[in-house]
């Protein structure tokens, strides 16, 4: 049977030009665009100038410190807490469809919508968090006002959202482990620790590997839960890169907001595929 | 055994509590203030509210020449339109990727799998937007969309497309159909699962999509749903029981669709997931 005939090349060609066109063709002149500057119509070329800005100015590239810091974090954090959720809720307790309903939700609200609501509850003065910390005699921080603090407070606000999809995989990777490991691991007399340990754990790394590369890559990529709760505020303090992408546009540097924009394709590639490559290799198969 | 069986209850109870406490006590927040008068609601308590203000929700639904309206409609354009947009083009592009394996194919392939990766580059973006015209309208902003999109789409297609046997396009094929008419008679239909899979995540995606919209469709009449909210964080920030009134407003589409949905949405998203 002739495969290029029934498989015709031209069912391709719409989904290619739209994609060629809004996505690579953008992607490739931004190297470009990077080196000058412009306002959408002329542009003068001016070499390295934009970089050389970016990382010579703190309050530009503070931003990569932050991003890495905030995709690091979250996607750790997510990792442990989901492992432990998705322990939980395979074993055999009853209401676990309703937690798993209950868990799975913040996901589908818009991180507008979840940095509106935890803005108020983190408020420094009347902000639930604080009152509950104020009834057991803990006098509350400041979470989104306190430099220190406030881009560890919207990581928590990240992973509390994100939580989910890494708990479903988990979920969906333990369910397919094979009963008669545990069978084994019960007649040597193996512990729930250790069952946990050597059994589940490295039968899980797929899904782990892939936890970790999801939520790493949109931690890189993260804006709108960012911008909702502080604006890259107080200060430079939860700036990353795509809010200074956003900002250098809003303030008129185009350029220089481009840049930014290659740099986090930079940071990407550097950090997501080879991450890829080495987790992949570590894999077990069941 | 007994022991056992009190465990998981014990389980079961401090699962629930701490479940509630830490994922709906928020929402719950949200909505008890939602429904205060302003002076109740800026003190941001957790209690009932002692006047129940049903008006709220009226008055966030007229704020600013029912501007909330504008962007309900905006919203279900731009998400309806990119979702029609993408099961054409992506059903198409993944039966043929997953069918063929020669160098052309493999190189759209590669090209399109970078997409799942990298973010999209923004102003150069409004750039080619502008150069043909559609920079501020809905189809520049449902092409946008679209693109980025498409690696995702394209995959889910793919990895369907795996589990149905190439035989039935050889007997088509030898009984005289064309090629299109093996793709949208025979294919199309059996891709059914994968394409409900594909209508629910991708709606979720572009109906709570904020940054796209920010950037490509700016201006008042454009506004989607995400953006009302996002100005109604400025112009509201001291009455937050319009503020809530109105992030309940846009939820609660999404709250059905998981009411409806629920296994649905949670097995396409790890179908999703494990195979990215």
């Amino acid at each position: 049977m002739n495969k290029k005939k029934i498989y015709s090349l031209w069912f391709l060609v719409p989904a290619v030009v739209i994609f060629v066109v809004f996505f690579i063709i953008p992607m490739v002149t931004s190297l470009f665009f990077s080196l000058t500057v412009w306002d959408l119509k002329s542009f003068t070329f001016c070499g390295l100038d934009n970089y050389k800005t970016f990382f010579s100015e703190r309050s530009l590239s503070i931003s990569v410190r932050n991003t890495l810091i905030y995709a690091v974090l979250t996607s750790g954090l997510k990792v442990i807490i989901a492992f432990f959720i998705a322990l939980f809720l395979t074993s055999k307790i009853k209401t676990k469809d309703f937690l798993r309903s209950l868990v799975f939700f913040p996901n589908l609200v818009s991180a507008v919508a979840v940095g509106i609501i935890f803005k108020a509850l983190m408020h420094p003065s009347k902000g639930l968090f604080n009152t509950v910390l104020a009834a057991i005699g803990i006098s509350g921080p400041n979470w989104l006002g306190d430099t220190n603090l406030a881009l560890f407070s919207v990581v928590a606000v990240d992973v509390w959202k994100g939580v989910s999809i890494s708990t479903v995989i988990f979920i969906a990777g333990i369910t397919s482990i094979d009963s008669s490991y545990y069978e084994a691991a019960s007649i040597d007399g193996a512990t729930r620790w250790q069952t946990i340990r050597n059994i589940v754990m490295p039968l899980v790394r797929s899904s782990t590997n892939t936890i970790i590369t999801l939520s790493l890559i949109g931690g890189l990529r993260c804006f709108d839960l960012i911008w909702a709760m502080t604006k890259g505020g107080p200060g430079f303090a939860t700036d990353v890169l795509a809010s200074v992408v956003y900002k250098q546009y809003a303030a008129g540097f185009f350029g220089l907001s481009t840049a930014g924009n290659v740099i986090m394709f930079a940071v990407i590639a550097i950090i997501a595929f080879p991450l890829q490559k080495f987790l992949n290799s570590r894999e077990v198969y069941n | 055994m007994k022991k056992q069986k009190r465990l998981t209850l014990l389980g079961d109870i401090l699962g629930c509590i701490f479940g509630i406490l830490i994922f709906a006590v928020p929402f719950l927040f949200m909505l008890v203030n939602a429904l205060k008068d302003r002076r109740g609601a800026n003190l941001l308590e957790l209690s009932f509210p002692e006047t129940w203000m049903w008006e709220n929700f009226k008055e966030v639904f007229s704020a600013n020449n029912y501007q909330i309206l504008t962007a309900f409609k905006n919203s279900i354009i731009l998400t309806v339109g990119s979702l029609i947009v993408l099961i054409i083009v992506g059903s198409m592009a993944g039966y043929v990727l997953q069918r063929r394996s020669d160098r052309p194919v493999k190189i759209v392939d590669t090209l399109v799998m970078t997409g799942l990766m990298i973010p999209p580059a923004i102003l150069p973006t409004i750039w080619v937007m502008q150069g043909l015209h559609i920079y501020k309208t809905m189809f520049g902003m449902i092409m946008v969309e679209t693109a980025l999109q498409i690696p995702f789409t394209i995959m889910l297609y793919k990895g369907f497309m795996n589990t149905i046997p190439v035989e039935l396009e050889e007997a088509g094929y030898i009984d005289g159909c064309t090629r299109e008419h093996l793709f949208v008679k025979i294919i199309f239909p059996l891709l059914k699962p994968v394409t409900s899979t594909i209508i629910i995540l991708n709606a979720v995606t572009i109906f709570n999509d904020f940054t796209n919209p920010l950037y490509f469709l700016p201006g008042n009449d454009n506004v989607t749903v995400q953006l009302t909210l996002y100005n109604f964080m400025g112009r509201y920030s001291s009455s937050y029981n319009l503020l809530f009134a109105d992030v309940l407003i846009i939820t609660i589409p999404m709250l059905i669709l998981f009411l409806f949905f629920n296994k649905k949405i949670v097995d396409g998203m790890v179908a999703g997931a494990v195979k990215g």
